[in-house]
């Protein structure tokens, strides 16, 4: 798929744009700090309703505005879908299909899918587990589109469930206390918290060979270490992670009457899978605190890479659009060579730089000059 | 901030559901424009709600008596008892005309965020109207969203050792919503193919 009209109101430094698009490489060129981010920050929200850069939707409206649009029209296999979001801080967002509202934002998930790389991904490998989960998660929905909903569900029960320990801890400490719908909130998270674990699990499972094989073909220094994905789940080693949804519940079901009591003293919910880590492994040791710099740069284009594979093929060589946000750059000149000659090849591939030189040869295409919130297509 | 009166005004719509800050002050501003008679008769058919609509005693509806229209029906089947979360639940089944039987009420759902717990429900009332037996079946009404899983199936552990029929709407009800706002074909349909709950 490709996209081919962008078109923008009040969104970041854009009071408007209006940004017609090939398949094919673009390169979108420009000084610090004019909007070339801004612009596939735009992309990737059609696609994941969130933004590489920030949790909260606050930024994204220019300054000043009240509401931001963003619309897209997507090109799959020479149809066309013209997708619309209206984003209102502090309001329910809105969106529309082909012109007609949905019930909600959640409906276009899977219309437009991206694989979008950013100098920030270097925390996939450096940063917290939250980083890691994230990858996974914003994966999860992008290949079926109604994990959205077990995501939302989870985070809503942790919410309640979180709450409810709370208050009972405190009045448990007073001497009363009231545990008779604790067992409810732990069956309806033992039961969300399996179907995210388990689809994390069959994710996990589907990517690493091709993180491996990603690994292999941009790093061809001299005998790279093989690297590794696994994923080490709240339930610990003694539980055997099958992707089982039955299994998987009555294992953090118990794990969660074992721990009650701590669950209680702490006000936290210490089972499940938003405790839960990806691990990366170069040869012997874990990536995170043992990889070097450029390893550890490597390593953040495979999950990318990989991810790209797997939706492509998964949806019969309909590829997502790939976006590559300012990391060319940060790269020496073998990993920039190899990474452009590996997204050459996709159905459209969306590049930014601050100047064209940092935009490999391999890459030759479109180019959009980006200034001070102006695009013009000079090639 | 407005002077005195203005502002306790604003104050008091702002805890309004559905009002926010900007949304009082508006509301606010009309009333203050608006003529006194039209005023008048707001706060008339605000005084008298609160005056002649009370809860009825056995279900937990809005009535005009003690007892709501549907209580004192001779004509609905007692020995089946819907649950639902609010008394406008009670309307969107009854616009289905699926549902012959008699209503029990909660005030809300089960959820700890907001610090609502069994005890702040209607759930001893009706722990109390099922003891004598003559209901069969209970079905299980509450929302198609977390917190309406969550209290039914709080219910359903609580009445099992009574051994009733308990049942809850079919799925196909919009996941996440509210039961109102169930077109009345999904609801009726719902009704009918409402199953046995397992816990
Ligand atoms: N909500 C907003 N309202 C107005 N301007 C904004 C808003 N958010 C960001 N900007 C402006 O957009 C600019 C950043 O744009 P962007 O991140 O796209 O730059 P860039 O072209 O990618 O630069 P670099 O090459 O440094 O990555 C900043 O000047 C910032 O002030
Ligand atoms: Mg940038
Ligand atoms: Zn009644």
């Amino acid at each position: 798929m490709h996209v081919a009209h962008l078109s923008l109101t009040d969104f970041r430094s854009y009071p408007t744009l209006e940004l017609p698009l090939d398949p094919g490489v673009t390169a979108l060129i420009g000084p610090n700090g004019q909007g070339k981010t801004n612009l596939v920050e735009a992309v990737g929200y059609l696609a994941t309703l969130g933004s590489h850069r920030v949790a909260h939707d606050g930024p994204l409206v220019r300054q000043g505005a009240e509401r931001a649009v963003l619309r897209a029209s997507v090109l799959r296999e020479r149809r066309s879908t013209l997708i619309e979001l209206e984003l209102t801080p502090g309001k329910a967002n809105r969106a529309r299909v082909n012109r007609a509202p949905v019930p909600r934002p959640r409906e276009i998930l899977g219309l437009l899918r991206t694989v979008l790389f950013a100098p920030e991904d270097l925390a996939l490998v450096k940063g917290d587990p939250a980083e890691r989960r994230r990858y996974l998660d914003e994966l999860l929905v992008t290949r079926t589109p109604r994990m959205a909903g077990v995501r939302a569900d989870y985070d809503r029960v942790l919410k309640q469930r979180t709450a409810l320990l709370r208050s009972a801890g405190a009045a448990m400490r007073g001497g009363g206390g009231d545990l008779r719908t604790l067992d409810v909130w732990d069956a309806h998270l033992a039961e969300v918290g399996a179907e995210l674990l388990g689809a994390r699990l069959d994710l996990v499972t589907a990517l690493d060979p091709l993180v491996r094989r990603s690994y292999r073909e941009l790093s061809r220094d001299p005998g790279p270490a093989p690297v590794a994905m696994g994923y080490r789940s709240s339930l610990g080693e003694q539980v055997e992670l099958t992707s089982d949804r039955h299994v998987l519940a009555a294992a953090l079901q118990a794990a969660m009457a074992q721990r009650r009591r701590e669950e209680l003293e702490r006000g936290l919910c210490l089972v499940g899978p938003h405790r839960d880590d990806v691990l990366l492994r170069l040869g012997e040791f874990p990536a995170k605190g043992y990889a070097s710099h450029g390893e550890s740069w490597s390593l953040a284009l495979s999950l990318r890479l990989a991810a790209f594979e797997l939706l492509s093929t998964e949806s019969g060589g309909d590829q997502p659009v790939l976006v590559l946000d300012d990391v060319f750059a940060e790269l020496d000149t073998s990993r920039r060579a190899r990474l452009a000659d590996l997204v050459a090849k996709a159905e459209q591939v969306l590049v930014t730089a601050a100047v064209p030189e940092d935009v490999p040869e391999a890459l030759d295409g479109a180019r959009v000059d980006v200034c001070a919130g102006e695009v013009r297509r000079v090639r | 901030m407005y002077e005195g009166v203005v502002q306790d005004l604003i104050d008091e719509l702002g805890r309004l559901p559905g009002v926010g800050p900007k949304g009082a002050q508006r509301i606010a501003f009309h009333l203050l424009a608006a003529d006194p008679a039209d005023v008048r008769r707001l706060v008339a058919a605000i005084t008298e709600v609160k005056e002649r609509v009370h809860f009825c005693r056995v279900c937990g509806n809005v009535a005009q008596d003690e007892e709501c229209r549907i209580c004192r029906d001779p004509r609905r089947d007692v020995t089946v008892l819907c649950v639902v979360e609010e008394p406008k639940d009670v309307v969107a089944i009854e616009r289905t005309r699926e549902f012959r039987g008699r209503y029990h009420v909660l005030g809300g759902a089960i959820s700890p965020i907001e610090g609502v717990g069994p005890d702040d429900l209607r759930v001893r009332e009706l722990m109390t109207r099922l003891a004598d037996g003559v209901v069969t079946e209970l079905i299980l009404a509450t929302d198609p969203n977390l917190e309406g899983e969550a209290t039914a199936t709080y219910l359903a552990r609580l009445v099992k050792p009574m051994g009733l029929t308990v049942t809850r709407l079919a799925s196909g009800l919009p996941v996440g919503g509210d039961l109102e706002y169930a077109d009345e074909v999904t609801l009726g349909r719902a009704f009918e193919g409402r199953r046995l709950i397992d816990v």
